[in-house]
């Protein structure tokens, strides 16, 4: 086992990107993601890899986009208003279908908000995001030693499948420090095939593209419709959650990231006063463990979601319990910190009915 | 019997969408030669923009990436950062990199990205159909200011050599124009000089290349000379002609 | 056991490394731990403040709303954490700086000079651990022998004389008791 380390959860993000392989890196500086920027800039040039402070978080997916396109592991990060920013590179890379990874540590929004952490950003990060119809493999770590092992996992992903990755943390995870465990072996790129459509020297061979237009009469449906295969097998295969005290479970909490660390205080003060209280954290967001929610929901009367946010990923569970149990709803908008207490409070509602189902409250 | 001209390898025998008396086709070529006769064409990355040279990557004959409009060089930047061994350039039009684009192109020049940057300058937005550029000139009517551009709608044109000049990290940068046929012979010249630049790893080189645009203009198609002549009496006096930036003699502060 | 701890002071109090060197000392001793550092916005105007976690089970929020230990280097620090101590609490106070007396009669206080010890032991810089030193003793939480063997791995650069001011700090601090 690998020698712990204090570290913050920004610079396990970093880190753990460039033993995963990453060797360009661009951004902007945003609060509360400005570590990781500052950590790739002088640990980059240490590996042989390329680190751009970029004017703006528009040019620096474009960096990123550009980088990506010669099949080099690379990375960009911001925070939620950096992130929207950075739509328009994130729908072109889903589009030409470039492996790029993107790390969100997330604060309050809309707008400028404030900087502590949030879970907000659910929506646009399973959603796509940009423009068009596509998909983002969407990894939510809950400790900084998950922040610093999932890029491992999201380039894996992103070059199996060719699809933009991102990590979605937020404000808590980057900022705090804790214990971190880096458990994959580092990866050096140059013991790495070099991807077939990747751009660079076309010297004896054929030309090489990347784009994501077609303007061809349905040229773009057969591009998405082959997308879509791949994103089936994504949902077949890549789906990862957590669960703990799942089996006698009365009430399953449903939640990601920090807040999911806050449900197991929950669960365990739950617990001691007899109530049967279980977890489910769903760890790859999207693809979300639909399948996993639907075999519970067969046996489970009750699922609480917990987040840090209006009530986003509620309604993924919604979606995929369909009805077969009620679905309710302990949602704290504006980065504002969950508490234990809080839960458990909305628990005993729940088990008194006086808490009103997520239908019904929406 | 001898053959005196061809096709440059570097550029695809194939269709080109580009419009009657239109200069992207004879600046692709110009590109695709100095691409030629400086060898670089298998280890050279061209960046397509959006606008009416979309479509430049089904045209050269290298590796080639299209992405979003006005961040060709952000993704030049990407490209030469992390495959500093190969040679890339920028094919950019006026609203790609004079407006949308600005903050990428004077951040690439600010930081003096080992990178070459073609920039067609024909007043006026090609594909999105005549809509007024920020190079379109004074009283210049556009499908946008129907009345031609005035000062207090739509502000001034914007010198793009000019003002990058003022930037340490920009290396070369020099307007030329395809309108004559000395032009082009001295936009070539340009041109090689902004690839050569690159191969010396000197920085950030752009050519401002002055372009016809008939069909937007409304200049007769059957009639180029109506084009030449709205570059040569409109065109030049507002955009001069000449090497604005030269740090390759002397070396760079 | 669980210990959450908040640490206030102006920037260059040592504050934020303070409380790394905690988080630090616990991980050691083999126990769960956390820092959580204010940031942004909240470090502009001079003062800073972190939260540190030390338990036996995972942290589910770095973030201390209700410390069990409050630690306040100066005067502003005194007004704002003093409520957010938790009944039966502890509150350190580094009286070198905070003139105005705590209000609340349901929490531990415990009274340090901690710039006057500094200075006594000839490095104004070291103050920080003089508090330390006070918490380790008060609460059983980290030990003393467990900050003082941190002290290296958070101070990299320190030549290792000042090192040992340092543990000098740590021990003068843990002389002091709850009154």
């Amino acid at each position: 086992m690998a020698e712990k380390k204090l570290m913050k959860g920004n610079e396990a993000l970093a880190e753990g990107a460039i033993r995963a392989g990453c060797r360009f890196f661009a951004g902007y500086p945003i609060t509360p993601q400005n570590e990781v920027p500052e950590y790739m800039s002088w640990r980059l040039p240490q590996v042989g890899g390329a680190f751009v402070q970029a004017e703006s978080e528009v040019s620096a997916i474009n960096m990123v986009y550009g980088a990506g396109a010669t099949g080099v592991r690379c990375m960009t990060s911001s925070s939620s208003p950096g992130i929207s920013l950075k739509q328009e590179g994130i729908s072109y890379a889903a589009g030409a279908d470039l492996p790029i990874f993107i790390g969100n540590v997330m604060r309050g929004g809309p707008g400028l908000g404030n900087i502590a952490g949030a879970q907000g950003d659910y929506w646009q990060a399973t959603r796509g995001g940009g423009h068009g119809d596509y998909r983002t493999f969407v990894m939510a770590p809950n400790c900084v030693t998950e922040l610093g092992n999932f890029p491992h996992k999201c380039f894996e992903v992103s070059f199996k499948y060719r699809i933009p990755s991102m990590v979605l943390a937020d404000g808590i995870l980057g900022q705090m420090m804790e214990p971190v465990e880096f458990k994959h072996p580092e990866i050096d790129p140059k013991t790495l095939t070099e991807p077939a459509w990747a751009l660079g020297k076309c010297e004896g061979r054929n030309k090489r593209i990347v784009k994501s237009y077609d303007l061809k009469e349905g040229g773009v449906e057969i591009m998405v419709n082959e997308r879509v295969q791949r994103y089936k097998q994504i949902e077949q295969n890549e789906v990862v959650y957590e669960e703990q005290m799942i089996e006698d479970a009365d009430i399953v909490l449903v939640a990601y990231g920090i807040s999911s660390r806050v449900c197991v205080a929950a669960m365990k003060q739950a617990r001691e006063k007899g109530l049967k209280v279980g977890l489910l954290r769903p760890i790859t967001l999207w693809p979300f463990p639909k399948a996993r929610l639907i075999e519970l929901s067969k046996r489970v009367k009750n699922f609480l979601v917990v987040e840090m946010s209006l009530g986003q990923m509620v309604e993924d569970v919604a979606l995929a319990i369909n009805g077969r149990a009620n679905v309710h709803l302990h949602a704290k908008p504006g980065a504002s910190v969950i508490t234990a207490d809080e839960v458990c409070k909305t628990m005993d509602k729940i088990l008194k009915k006086e808490a009103k189902e997520y239908a019904a409250v929406k | 019997m001898q053959l005196l001209n061809k096709k440059p390898e570097s550029l695809l025998d194939v269709k080109m969408h580009y419009c009657p008396g239109c200069g992207h086709g004879i600046i692709h070529r110009l590109v695709a030669e100095v691409m030629d006769e400086l060898g670089i064409r298998g280890r050279t990355i061209g960046v397509a923009p959006v606008g009416c040279a979309v479509f430049a990557d089904t045209y050269f004959n290298c590796d080639m990436i299209q992405g979003p409009h006005g961040r060709g060089p952000a993704e030049a930047t990407g490209i030469k950062r992390a495959k500093p061994d190969t040679i890339v350039f920028s094919y950019q039009g006026d609203g790609d990199l004079a407006s949308i684009g600005m903050a990428e192109i004077v951040h690439a020049a600010i930081r003096s990205e080992n990178i070459t940057v073609i920039f067609v300058n024909n007043a006026i937005y090609g594909m999105t159909g005549g809509q007024m550029a920020p190079t379109t000139l004074m009283g210049q009517k556009a499908t946008t200011c129907v009345e031609g551009r005035n000062a207090k709608q739509a502000g001034y044109p914007i010198r793009m050599s000019e003002m990058l000049a003022t930037i340490d990290g920009a290396t070369y940068l020099e307007r030329t124009t395809v309108h004559t046929a000395p032009g082009v012979v001295k936009t070539k010249m340009a041109i090689k000089k902004a690839f050569q630049n690159q191969i010396d790893g000197k920085g950030f080189s752009m050519v401002e290349i002055l372009s016809m645009c008939p069909t937007n203009w409304g200049t007769r198609l059957d009639n180029p000379s109506e084009a030449t002549k709205f570059v040569a009496e409109g065109m030049l006096p507002v955009f001069p002609l000449g090497v604005y930036k030269d740090a390759c003699a002397a070396d760079k502060k | 056991m669980y210990q959450g701890i908040r640490i206030s002071g102006f920037g260059g109090q040592g504050v934020i490394s303070a409380g790394v060197l905690l988080a630090q000392a616990g991980m050691m001793e083999g126990k769960e731990v956390s820092f959580f550092p204010a940031y942004g916005a909240e470090m502009r105007g001079g003062t800073a403040n972190c939260s540190v976690v030390v338990a036996t089970d995972q942290v589910s929020t770095p973030i201390v709303t209700a410390p069990d230990t409050a630690i306040v280097l100066n005067e502003p620090s005194l007004a704002k954490f003093e409520p957010m101590v938790k009944p039966g609490g502890l509150l350190i106070i580094n009286t070198s700086l905070v003139n105005s007396k705590p209000t609340r009669k349901d929490i531990k206080i415990l009274n340090v000079p901690c710039n006057e010890i500094a200075a006594e032991l000839g490095n104004a810089k070291i103050m920080n651990m003089v508090a330390m030193g006070a918490f380790a003793a008060a609460t059983g939480a980290v030990t003393v022998d467990a900050i003082a063997k941190a002290l290296p791995k958070v101070y990299k650069k320190l030549k290792p004389e000042v090192i040992e001011l340092n543990v000098k700090a740590l021990k003068r601090g843990a002389e002091f008791k709850v009154n």
